[in-house]
This record gives C-alpha cells, sequence and structure tokens, in this order.
C-alpha cells in the first residue's frame, strides 16, 4: 500500500483536507479525487502545459507537483476561474477565433492566457506567444489563440478607463 | 508515466535532513521545485524510497546582500529571482537568465540550487554560476563548507556534493561598477535546452573587454570556461579582427560534444557565432 498524508489546501477558494498518496500528482488529485476534470493530463511529465493550474497565483504544471507538496497551499483550476466569470471574455474571444479545435491543450491555454493579461494587461504578440510556448497546441497552428489572447487584452482596455488597471 | 512508490518527509530543520540521509543512505532524494525529479520519476528513472521536501527549510530560502557579497538560498525559485531588484542590480547575468529557462509554469516551481544540484551541462544556470564565480554553501552532518563553481562542476550531472550534503546557498560577488552580464543561446524552440549557449561577465569601457568570462554550455559535459578566446580579446579596443582571432581560439579550448540534434562541427560553429554576439552586446553594455 501506498502511504498517504493528510493534506490541507484551498481549492478555487474551497479550504479541504484530504488524505493523499504520497505519489499522486497534483493532477490526478484534481482530476480523480476531486472530479476536477479541466485539468488535462496529456504528456505527464511537463512538457504539453494541458495541465496547467494556478498554485499560490502562479501557473504550474500539476504533474509535475506532487498533491502532497501542495498542502497549505491555494490551487486554482480553470473550474474556479470560469466559474468566477473573471475570464468570460477569454473563454468567448477563444470561441470567437477559433483558438480551438479538439479543446485538449484550451484549458492549459486559458489558465496560462488569464495570467499573462492579469499581469501584463498589453502584452504584444510575442509576448503572448512567449508565455504559451509552455503549451503545445496540435491543431490550431497558434495564430488563432494569439489572436484571441490579444483581441481580449484590447477589449479589456477599451472598456476600462485609464489607470484602472 | 506514473511514479514507483516513495515515502516522504517535509523537514524544518537541517538536522533532519542530515539524520535522514543517515537512515536512509542513496535511497533518499532531495526533492526542491520537482522540475526535473519528478518527470524523471514519472519515467522511472529515478526511484527514490525517500523523497525530503526541503521547501519549508528557512536555511534555504531568500536573497540578500552582504557586502559585496550576494546570497542566495539554494531553494529560491527561479520566478523569485527573476522579480528579484537585488539580483538584477547586484547579477544582471542571472537576471538577463532566468527568461531563457523553460517555459513561465516551470520557472514559478523549479529551483536555483536545484538546478545546480542537477549539473545539466545543458542548462543555464551552471554557466550562470561559473561566469559569475559562484561559491557553493554546502552543509553536512560535520559542517559547513564552501566551493568555487569551477570545482563543484565535475561532470555529466556529477557535482562536488557528496552522499549526505545538502546545498544551502550560493554565494555571488556583487557587480562591480560597469560589470555586465549577456547570456545569448540558440534553441530550436523557446524553452527548449540550448544547442548551444553562452553566459558571460565582462567591463566594458573605450572599446575594450576587462576581465571577460566566456562560459559556455550545451558543448560538453559540464559549463566550459573559454579562457584562450578571452586571451584573444585582452589587448587593445576589441576590432572585428580579434573577435575572429577569439572565434578560432575557441577550438584551443573546447572539442563541443555532439548530441541528437547537432554535430561537434555545427556546436562549434554556433559557439563562433555565439561568442561574436555576446562580445558585441558587452561592448554596448546591453
Amino acid at each position: 500500500m501506498d502511504p498517504t498524508f493528510p493534506i490541507t489546501l484551498t481549492v478555487n477558494g474551497t479550504e479541504m483536507v484530504r488524505e493523499v498518496p504520497v505519489r499522486q500528482t497534483l493532477a490526478d488529485f484534481l482530476r480523480q479525487t476531486l472530479g476536477l476534470t479541466a485539468t488535462h493530463v496529456g504528456c505527464e511529465h511537463g512538457v504539453c502545459g494541458a495541465c496547467t493550474v494556478r498554485i499560490d497565483g502562479r501557473i504550474a504544471r500539476a504533474c509535475l507537483t506532487f498533491a502532497i507538496q501542495c498542502d497549505g497551499a491555494a490551487i486554482e483550476t480553470l473550474e474556479g476561474m470560469a466559474e468566477s466569470g473573471k475570464i468570460a471574455d477569454l473563454q468567448q474571444a477563444f470561441h470567437r477565433r477559433n483558438a480551438l479545435q479538439c479543446g485538449f491543450c484550451t484549458s492549459g491555454m486559458l489558465v496560462t492566457a488569464a495570467q499573462l493579461l492579469e499581469e501584463n494587461p498589453r502584452p504584444s504578440r510575442e509576448e503572448i506567444r512567449e508565455i504559451i510556448s509552455g503549451n503545445y497546441c496540435r491543431c490550431t497552428g497558434y495564430h488563432a489563440i494569439v489572436d484571441a489572447v490579444e483581441e481580449t487584452a484590447e477589449a479589456r482596455a477599451k472598456s476600462e478607463p485609464e489607470g484602472a488597471r | 508515466m506514473k511514479a514507483s512508490a516513495f515515502d516522504y518527509a517535509r523537514v524544518e530543520s537541517l538536522e533532519e535532513v542530515f539524520a535522514l540521509f543517515a537512515e536512509y543512505g542513496d535511497e533518499a532524494r532531495i526533492i526542491a521545485g520537482g522540475q526535473t525529479l519528478v518527470p524523471a520519476m514519472a519515467m522511472r528513472v529515478a526511484a527514490p524510497a525517500l523523497l525530503i521536501d526541503i521547501s519549508r527549510l528557512e536555511a534555504l530560502q531568500g536573497i540578500a546582500r552582504n557586502g559585496d557579497r550576494l546570497r542566495i538560498g539554494a531553494f529560491t525559485r527561479y520566478v523569485e529571482l527573476q522579480h528579484s531588484p537585488l539580483v538584477a542590480e547586484a547579477a544582471p547575468l542571472l537576471h538577463r537568465a532566468i527568461p531563457l529557462i523553460a517555459h513561465e509554469a516551470i520557472r514559478s516551481r523549479g529551483t536555483f540550487g536545484g538546478s545546480l544540484a542537477n549539473a545539466d551541462p545543458a542548462s543555464e544556470m551552471p554557466a550562470c554560476a561559473l561566469a559569475l564565480e559562484a561559491v557553493m554553501v554546502i552543509a553536512n552532518a560535520e559542517g559547513e563548507r564552501r566551493v568555487a563553481a569551477a570545482d563543484f562542476f565535475q561532470g555529466l550531472y556529477q557535482t562536488a556534493l557528496e552522499p549526505g550534503d545538502v546545498l544551502v546557498a550560493v554565494e555571488i560577488p556583487v557587480a562591480q561598477d560597469g560589470m555586465q552580464g549577456v547570456i545569448e543561446e540558440l534553441v530550436r524552440r523557446q524553452g527548449d535546452y540550448a544547442m548551444v549557449g553562452l553566459a558571460a561577465t565582462g567591463k566594458a569601457a573605450n572599446g575594450m573587454l576587462s576581465g571577460p568570462r566566456f562560459v559556455f554550455f550545451g558543448v560538453g559535459d559540464r559549463p566550459v570556461l573559454a579562457t584562450k578566446a578571452a586571451e584573444a580579446l585582452a589587448d587593445g579596443p576589441i576590432s572585428p579582427e580579434h573577435i575572429a582571432e577569439a572565434q578560432a581560439a575557441l577550438a584551443q579550448d573546447f572539442t563541443p560534444l555532439g548530441d541528437i540534434h547537432c554535430s561537434p562541427a555545427t556546436k562549434a560553429h554556433l559557439a563562433r557565432v555565439l561568442l561574436g554576439r555576446v562580445v558585441s552586446r558587452l561592448l554596448e553594455h546591453r
């Protein structure tokens, strides 16, 4: 039997205590234990970016962190971000721009792009490409994804008065 | 792609680490950011019996300046290095190197000390440590010792770390007036390991470079200091001829090892290209 340990963590704003097998990755914990399946598991060795979540506010690979390392951490998954409504415009831009086909990479892309837009409200296309370089998409050729992120940044800039961000 | 079973201990003191090493020997592995170790475990290239989580070890945290030394705790994550004004001022090379490491979602977790202890010859941090003449602060049950970067990197994934050792911190001489740091690498895609990379320090004035240190990575089993190339730039203002001489002198400094992407001849060519670019950037203070 795998050894297990109790961890206390916050997932999408809800604090919880769970007993986790020590070798369970954060990605498997989210999907299998919590049923939060927006976090996708692709390569399972840190290359594809499909499992991107935010740990204590920063994007990270959920497959490269064991759940047990997240004791005390605040985790945010796409479910939390989508349900809060704060990335509704980004999601709609992905839809409008055809920034997804099969959708496998999309949650990782959205989580990644959301951080970029928070920290750098008017990124250049080069900066968008740089941050999504850690997320593989095998369908779109990336241009439409860059378009969607750029369009969201432009729309947010227009809708907010100068200096609001 | 699942790690084999292991036990886990999150430690809060170095003494706990030493005690666990005494009990488990080389069956125990330290996990820092885990961005290299976890994939190795997923692929079962690594299968430690015990993971020692050092993320809450106070002794390994923090960035501080003590006089002419910058001390960086081994557990400092890349993202912290990147956003530290102290690092940007005291070690501009390091500040510029961080964005070249993998991707944002890796840099949020990976640590400075983890990369140094792993000693991947294609990665940026060991080369920067050598260029910056960093000193590794290492502790074990017997006490603490310091090892210069030049003696620390000993081969492919081989360092001066002995069983039972913990890399605690890295001390870097603070960049003195005008000392610049520049890094360039050639990669197939953003975030990949460099085919060839070059981390350099030096002070530019009146078209001359004083005390340049050129450290290549991705060319051998460890970061390589190119002393002959530096000597070729020693006399007088640097002309295109000087740069060509320095590029030619690289052949005396090292013969690159080939890999699946590049032959030794290609790497030697790329190294010459990078040297030209880096010398120009150092002279232009950027």
